[in-house]
C-alpha cells in the first residue's frame, strides 16, 4: 500500500506541477466548450438543451489530451522498468497511474463543468446531474484511456491512435452521462446514473489487468 | 485442429481446401442472387426490399469476423502460435471491409425506407463503433513494428473490444432506436415469409463461405510473405 501510495502520489506531482499537462487539459475543455456556442449559435434554450453531451464529449476529449504519456513518459527513461522491478504487481501500478490520472484531470474536470454549465444556461438540477455523472463516469474514462495508454506506450506517435482505440470503448459513459443530465432536465427519471455506475465500476475494476497485460509485453522484449 | 497450426501442414491443408470453399461461396452467392432477384417485390417496400438479401448477410458476416478476430486472439495470446496471430491480424481489414459494407447497403436502403441516408439508430450507430474499432486495430497493429508485439498489443486490444462490445450495444439500444428488432432468430419463428428467407439464408452462406475463403487467401500470403522475409535476411550477405 505504501508503495502504492507513493508512486499515487509522484504521478500526482508530475502531472500537477510544470510540463504536467493536468492544467492544460482544463484550458483545453474550457476552450473547446466556448467554441460551441460559436458553432451553433448563442441560443440559450439550445444551449440548455445541448449542454450535458457537449460538456460530456469535451471533458472525454480534454482527459485524452493528458493520457498519452501516462505510461510512455516512464518507458522512456525507464523508469518504468525500474516501477516493474518493485514488489508492487504491475496491475497495482497501472491502477495507481489512473488514479493519478483522474485525480489530475478527472477531478479538476468535474469541478470546472459546474461553472462552464452556467455558460449554457443549464438549471441548478441539471448541473448537479452533470456534475454526479462527470464524477461518476470520468473513472471509466481514466480507466479504459490507461489501456489505450499501456497499449501505445512504445508508439512514438501513440497518441494519435490512442482517441481512435479509446474513443469507441467509452461510447457508453458519454451516452449514460449526458442521459443523465437530459433525464433530470426533461423531468423524466431514468436510470442513467445508475448504468453509469456499473459501468464506471466494471472498467476500474477489470482495466488495470488489460493495461499491465500490455505494459507487460512491452517490457518483455 | 492443434495439428494444423503447423503452418507446412496448414499450407497444404489450406490450399487443398482453398477451391472448394471459393467454389461452393460462388455458388452460394450465385443462387442467392438469383432466387433473391426472382422473389416477389415486397408489399411495403416494393423492390428496395432486395437490399436486405446484401445488406443483412454483410452484417452478420461482420459480426462473426469480430468473434472469430477475438477467439483468433485469445489463442494467440494463450498459446502463443505465430498461426494464430496471422489468423487474428488478417481477419480485422476483412470485417472492416464488411462492416463497411453493411453500413453502405443499409444507408441505401434506409434512403427510400426511412427518408434519410443515415439516422442515429441504435444499431446503425453500434455498427460503426464497430468499424472504428476495426480501424483501431488495424492501425495499432501498423504503427508497431515488432511483430509478436504488435499481434499481442493488438490481441488485447482485441478482447477489451469484445468484453465492452455488448456494453456498447446496449447502451446504444438503450440511447434510441429505430431499425427493425429481431425478425429472423426469434421465437414463435421467423416474421419474414419463407420466399424472401430461402435468398436471404443463402446469401448469407455464400458471405460466410466468401469470408472464410479470403481469410484463407489473406492467412497464406501473410505466411508466404513472412517466409519470404526470413528468407532474404537469412540470405542477406
Amino acid at each position: 500500500m505504501t508503495a502504492f501510495l507513493a508512486l499515487l502520489g509522484r504521478d500526482l506531482r508530475l502531472a500537477v506541477r510544470a510540463g504536467g499537462g493536468a492544467a492544460l487539459a482544463l484550458a483545453f475543455f474550457a476552450a473547446v466548450v466556448t467554441l460551441v456556442p460559436l458553432g451553433v449559435g448563442a441560443d440559450l434554450l439550445l444551449l440548455a438543451r445541448i449542454a450535458g453531451g457537449v460538456l460530456w464529449v469535451a471533458a472525454v476529449l480534454a482527459a485524452l489530451l493528458a493520457l498519452d504519456r501516462l505510461f510512455q513518459a516512464d518507458f522512456e527513461d525507464g523508469s518504468l522498468d525500474l516501477i516493474a522491478l518493485s514488489p508492487l504487481p504491475l496491475e497495482m501500478t497501472a491502477l495507481a497511474k489512473m488514479a493519478a490520472h483522474w485525480l489530475a484531470t478527472g477531478l479538476p474536470l468535474t469541478a470546472l463543468s459546474a461553472l462552464l454549465a452556467v455558460f449554457f444556461d443549464l438549471s441548478a438540477r441539471g448541473t448537479g446531474a452533470l456534475v454526479l455523472s462527470l464524477l461518476i463516469g470520468t473513472p471509466a474514462v481514466s480507466a479504459i484511456g490507461g489501456i489505450g495508454a499501456a497499449l501505445t506506450l512504445s508508439i512514438r506517435r501513440g497518441g494519435l491512435i490512442l482517441p481512435l482505440i479509446v474513443l469507441p470503448l467509452l461510447a457508453p459513459a458519454v451516452i449514460f452521462g449526458s442521459g443523465a443530465v437530459e433525464g433530470v432536465e426533461g423531468g423524466l427519471p431514468n436510470g442513467a446514473l445508475y448504468f453509469l455506475a456499473a459501468f464506471s465500476l466494471v472498467c476500474t475494476m477489470l482495466s488495470p489487468f488489460a493495461a499491465a497485460a500490455a505494459v507487460r509485453l512491452n517490457l518483455a522484449a | 485442429m492443434f495439428e494444423l497450426a503447423n503452418p507446412k501442414r496448414f499450407m497444404q491443408f489450406s490450399g487443398a481446401l482453398l477451391p472448394w470453399l471459393a467454389g461452393a461461396a460462388a455458388l452460394a452467392l450465385l443462387a442467392g442472387l438469383v432466387l433473391g432477384f426472382r422473389a416477389p417485390p415486397d408489399y411495403q417496400q416494393g423492390d428496395t426490399v432486395r437490399i436486405m438479401f446484401l445488406h443483412v448477410p454483410a452484417a452478420w458476416t461482420a459480426m462473426m469476423a469480430y468473434g472469430l478476430l477475438a477467439l483468433a486472439s485469445i489463442v494467440g495470446l494463450v498459446n502463443r502460435h505465430p498461426l494464430a496471430d496471422v489468423a487474428a491480424k488478417t481477419a480485422a481489414p476483412l470485417g472492416a471491409v464488411f462492416t463497411a459494407l453493411g453500413l453502405v447497403t443499409g444507408s441505401l436502403w434506409g434512403r427510400p425506407m426511412w427518408g434519410a441516408w443515415w439516422v442515429w439508430d441504435g444499431r446503425l450507430t453500434s455498427f460503426l463503433l464497430l468499424l472504428f474499432l476495426y480501424l483501431g486495430y488495424i492501425a495499432l497493429g501498423q504503427a508497431i513494428e515488432d511483430e509478436s508485439r504488435a499481434a499481442r498489443a493488438c490481441a488485447i486490444l482485441a478482447i477489451v473490444g469484445a468484453v465492452n462490445l455488448p456494453i456498447i450495444e446496449f447502451s446504444v439500444d438503450w440511447w434510441t432506436t429505430l431499425h427493425q428488432g429481431e425478425s429472423i432468430l426469434r421465437k414463435g419463428g421467423p416474421l419474414i415469409a419463407a420466399v424472401f428467407l430461402w435468398p436471404l439464408f443463402l446469401m448469407a452462406l455464400g458471405y460466410t463461405l466468401l469470408f472464410f475463403s479470403l481469410w484463407l487467401i489473406r492467412i497464406r500470403t501473410e505466411i508466404l510473405e513472412r517466409r519470404a522475409r526470413s528468407l532474404m535476411l537469412s540470405g542477406a550477405p
